[in-house]
């Protein structure tokens, strides 16, 4: 038997193997790294994103009122006035003027619209009293969400008594408990504690008790914020508001179908995504009528009919340079030609579509070419040699065999496109447009745009917004993608 | 156009080329690929109902020579064909001859097996359809059996006509092949080294068939197998690097050829 | 000729063709002991030349072996083909003649002592003849000369020639005296087998003509061998 140990040196046999498994090791480690950082962006945007998908209502009684609702004009209803009243009915304590305006802004603009959709679509609830769920606004949603600075709550475990006090009122008894700047609530009213004094508690009312009777532990309980007043988006008066309706049990959270129906608002409890999403649909079908017949078209003439000279040479290295080309390129060339010399209108996905088409236009033609080339020459000598003409060969068995090549060139450009914001920018497809767009020649704008807008604005509910946004936009590509697999695969032919 | 053939430069005549019909002519046939020369100045008369077997080492340009037959050159662009090729005494080359009709009178089949990737009815049915010859649907399918019961086919795929025609084995592939190619009647039928990729059986399998159908065409087989030469051609040719060195009736070329570079080849001393 | 890519196979071509040579060498020297033999009515030495055939039956053996495995091996063709089937040829000359030799050895017994040594000089001289031939044409193989072999076919004639004469002569004794009839017999055996190497060597004249050439030869051999179709003279 030879020993195959004396021939090689043992030295050298362990250095090849440690050098192997330190290759292995740099690819793990940098496997882990890229997937470490996928993963956090997507958790990252994944958590933001969530409270987005959620919006919560007060369920009030209110009272159609035909004076008030036109059965003829259902439409023009003054619904938010109803809601209006019906949340009035439900917090009769709440008297000045100044309070009710506190407690008519914690609905939303728009909190009417459910209400008028349901009684359009049923006009026989007029004139009768219903349950209406009302729409509550962006910061107290978030409050209920818990996004705010957090409110502490802890039951009063003293007994105390309460006095008016001028304008305000004295709290007198075991005091133990009280520091000032909290929020004690009792006898359905609320009082913010001004200061402690050798006498008692001085507080202000924030909500009108109905009694003033003395309180016994257990009756009453104390609010507390970890932020003063000015530090919180919401003021203490809102608090004691939001947590009124939150001990009524009338608040309730639901699945926000208002962010994919709703087109886009300066409110952002009712900004919806309807109207991106209907934008870069419009867009990416204008793209795809453009650019998949002339790039297939292209690339088949490149391919198999072209003669190979020096101006198709130039052609195809031109080709693969416009794949390279910068976006905002696209978008000043669209600007143009399209707008500027065709006198196409601003904003549309007919521009939008016409721009990206040029932009994907390469990516299909070099993903066909490729797909056409890499069909093996064998099927097209055997349908040439039984008599097919050079078109009905390629026609009949070339083209069938790089459809999964061509539909997944096209697939990842048009989800290029889908993506791309640069370029609709110069375009005017970045402007603020509220209703969702009804054909290719109406003002639009398009997903990734939206985020770019929606990412600028102050508002600190239009942040979740933005992210769940981005979520759309990536399930949307995902999607894609995995109908480029799917389809790759069920065409996918061995020869 | 002169169709008269001019003498065949080698002599003698063979014997086969006195007994069949003439059914393909070459005249100084030169063929370029860019610069380089690949065919030179060749003249060779093809017997018709008979097998003719072209031999050389690689690169010789018998291949060259099969696809000039039915054009295949064209396909390439940097190909360029010089000379007369007359089939039943017309030039192949003439304007008002269109390529695709003479591709339907040369079928033609390749050194590995290439089904399209279809049915194996609709592998055989494509050629007759694109021609029109079918004229129904019964037309058709007696015609996809006619044609693989030619092919010696027909049995062993009766059952399954409708699964793909790349699941057959190798062997059944090419003979599948064969069959697409008889379905649109052609005279003469180009063989490309169409054993090279199959096993002894399969190769066998081949033999037998060109040997049972050339009584029907004019067959051209390019080949690598000498054996293979010897066993189904009537008339062999040896090229070698773009000549036509030799050519006679295949039972003297193999036991005593004339020419000393045949008598190399084919005894293993050079190639 | 250049060398075969395989060179195991031209290893082979060759070592047939010594194999064959041998062979020759061993059949040229069996006939020649069987003549020296009979001539010399040594009966030793014809035993030693019936005990020699053995090795030219095994040659033949191998020689048949080895072009059989070749042919499996390399499917000659051609030129290589036509040696292959021309060695199994002349092997199988060869060994008729070595038996024919053997046979020839064989009847010294029968006519030892009881002859006059005149009768005998026919046979040897037959036997010389032969045997030139044998040489010839194992040159002309051995050369891969046809015309050289083309020599030899021609000159059968001579043999056939002689033997006819010898025929006559032998008949002629056989009828003067009766009891010579059984030495005579032998004698006239003797001289056919001479007579029928000759023909073998016109065979391996043929296969080294259609080794060389690759065709056979069509031309009728002139042929003096008119003993078949003679009577015996009425007395």
């Amino acid at each position: 038997m030879t020993d195959f140990s004396k021939k090689l040196d043992p030295a050298l046999v362990a250095k090849r193997y440690a050098s192997e498994r330190r290759f292995r090791a740099y690819g793990a480690v940098a496997l882990a790294i890229s997937v470490l950082f996928l993963v956090y962006l997507i958790v990252d945007i994944a958590v933001k994103a969530w409270p987005s998908f959620f919006e919560h209502h007060i369920v009030l009684k209110v009272e159609l009122d035909p004076a008030r609702i036109d059965p003829a004009q259902v439409q023009k209803g003054d619904f938010n006035g109803i809601i209006k009243d019906g949340l009035r009915a439900a917090f009769p304590n709440v008297t000045t003027r100044a309070d009710s305006k506190k407690l008519m802004a914690q609905l939303s603009t728009g909190t009417g619209d459910d209400l008028r959709i349901l009684t359009v679509a049923n006009p026989a609830m007029i004139g009768t009293t219903v349950n209406a769920s009302a729409l509550l606004s962006d910061d107290a949603d978030l409050y209920f969400k818990g996004m705010h600075a957090p409110t502490l709550k802890t039951p009063g475990q003293t007994n105390l008594q309460i006095a008016k006090d001028g304008e305000n009122y004295l709290f007198t008894g075991d005091l133990s408990q009280l520091v000032a700047g909290q929020i004690v609530r009792a006898n359905g009213g609320a009082f913010r504690i001004t200061s402690m004094e050798p006498g008692g508690a001085k507080a202000e009312v924030l909500l009108t008790p109905d009694t003033l009777n003395s309180l016994v532990a257990g009756n009453w309980d104390i609010l507390s914020f970890a932020a003063i007043e000015v530090d919180r988006r919401i003021d203490d008066r809102a608090v004691v508001l939001l947590e009124a309706m939150r001990d009524k049990g009338i608040v309730e959270k639901h699945f926000s179908w208002r962010f994919f129906s709703s087109g886009d608002s300066r409110e952002p409890e009712l900004a919806g995504l309807r109207g991106a999403i209907t934008g870069s649909l419009l867009t990416v079908v204008m793209t795809l009528l453009l650019s998949l017949p002339l790039g297939i078209a292209a690339a088949i003439y490149l391919e198999e009919f072209a003669p190979k000279n020096n101006w198709t040479q130039f052609i195809e290295v031109n080709i693969n340079n416009l794949a390279a080309v910068p976006s905002i390129i696209f978008g000043l060339l669209g600007l143009a030609v399209f707008i500027g010399f065709f006198g196409l209108p601003r904003s549309v996905p007919l521009v939008g579509g016409l721009v990206l088409a040029l932009l994907v236009l390469p990516t299909i033609i070099i993903a066909s070419r490729a797909a056409l080339n890499a069909v093996p020459p064998s099927i097209k000598e055997a349908a040439l040699g039984v008599g097919a003409s050079h078109l009905q060969a390629i026609f009949h068995h070339v083209l069938p065999l790089a459809v999964p090549g061509i539909l997944t060139g096209t697939i990842l450009g048009v989800a290029r496109a889908l993506g791309e914001t640069a370029p609709l920018l110069m375009i005017g497809m970045v402007a603020f447009i509220v209703d969702v767009p009804n054909g290719f020649r109406d003002a639009a704008t398009v997903l990734p745009v939206q985020i770019y807008l929606w990412s600028d604005l102050p508002e600190i509910a239009f942040q979740s917004r933005t992210a769940a946004a981005i979520i759309v936009l990536l399930v949307v590509l995902f999607c894609l993608n995995a109908i480029a697999i799917y389809l790759r695969k069920r065409f996918e032919r061995r020869w | 156009m002169d169709a008269t053939p001019q003498k065949l430069p080698s002599n003698p005549i063979p014997r086969i080329l006195a007994e069949k019909e003439t059914k393909i002519v070459a005249r100084d046939v030169n063929v370029y690929y860019g610069d380089k020369h690949a065919i030179k100045h060749l003249s060779i008369d093809i017997p018709d109902r008979a097998v003719s077997a072209f031999i050389g080492p690689s690169g010789c340009g018998k291949s060259t020579f099969l696809r000039c037959i039915n054009r295949m050159n064209d396909t390439i662009p940097s190909a360029r064909v010089t000379g007369q090729i007359l089939v039943d005494g017309k030039d192949i080359h003439d304007r008002d001859l269109d390529v695709v009709q003479l591709r339907a009178r040369v079928g033609m089949v390749f050194q590995k097996p290439n089904p399209f990737p279809k049915s194996i009815f609709e592998n055989i049915a494509y050629g007759p359809r694109i021609h029109g010859i079918a004229k129904s649907k019964a037309d058709l399918e007696e015609i996809v059996v006619n044609s693989l019961k030619k092919a010696g086919l027909f049995e062993e795929v009766k059952d399954r006509l409708s699964h793909s025609g790349t699941s057959l084995s190798g062997g059944q592939q090419q003979r599948l092949c064969i069959a697409r190619a008889i379905a649109v009647n052609p005279e003469i039928i180009l063989m490309d080294e169409p054993c090279s990729a199959l096993d002894p059986i399969a190769s066998a399998r081949i033999e037998e068939l060109i040997d049972e159908i050339r009584q029907n065409y004019c067959i051209i087989i390019v080949t690598h197998s000498m054996q293979q030469a010897a066993r189904v051609s009537q008339l062999t040719a040896f090229f070698h690097l773009g000549d036509l060195v030799e050519i006679g009736d295949t039972e003297d070329m193999f036991t005593a050829p004339k020419n000393k570079r045949t008598q190399d080849y084919i005894t293993g001393r050079f190639g | 000729m250049p060398d075969h890519t395989v060179t195991a196979y031209d290893d082979e071509l060759a070592s047939l063709k010594q194999m064959v040579a041998q062979m020759g060498g061993l059949a040229e020297e069996q006939l020649a002991r069987a003549i020296d033999a009979i001539a010399k009515r040594d009966v030793r030495l014809a035993d030693a030349v019936i005990a020699g055939d053995e090795r030219i039956d095994e040659l033949e053996r191998q020689i048949e072996e080895k072009a059989i495995v070749t042919i499996a091996k390399r499917q000659p063709m051609a030129q290589d083909l036509r040696q292959i089937i021309v060695t199994i040829r002349i092997a199988s000359d060869l060994e008729r003649i070595g038996d024919l030799a053997k046979n020839t050895a064989k009847r010294t017994h029968a006519i030892s002592g009881e002859m006059p040594r005149k009768l005998v000089t026919g046979l040897t001289r037959m036997g010389k003849l032969a045997q030139e031939q044998l040489k010839d044409v194992l040159d002309a193989y051995a050369q891969g000369n046809a015309e050289k072999a083309m020599q030899v076919w021609r000159s059968d004639e001579d043999i056939d020639a002689l033997y006819n004469s010898i025929f006559r002569e032998l008949l002629t004794y056989m009828m003067e005296d009766p009891r010579m009839i059984g030495p005579c017999a032998h004698l006239l055996f003797g001289t056919k087998n001479m007579e029928r190497i000759g023909d073998h060597t016109t065979n391996i004249a043929e296969n080294i003509y259609f080794l060389v050439h690759g065709k056979m030869i069509t031309e009728e051999r002139p042929k003096k061998d008119s003993t078949s179709t003679t009577n015996f003279p009425n007395k």
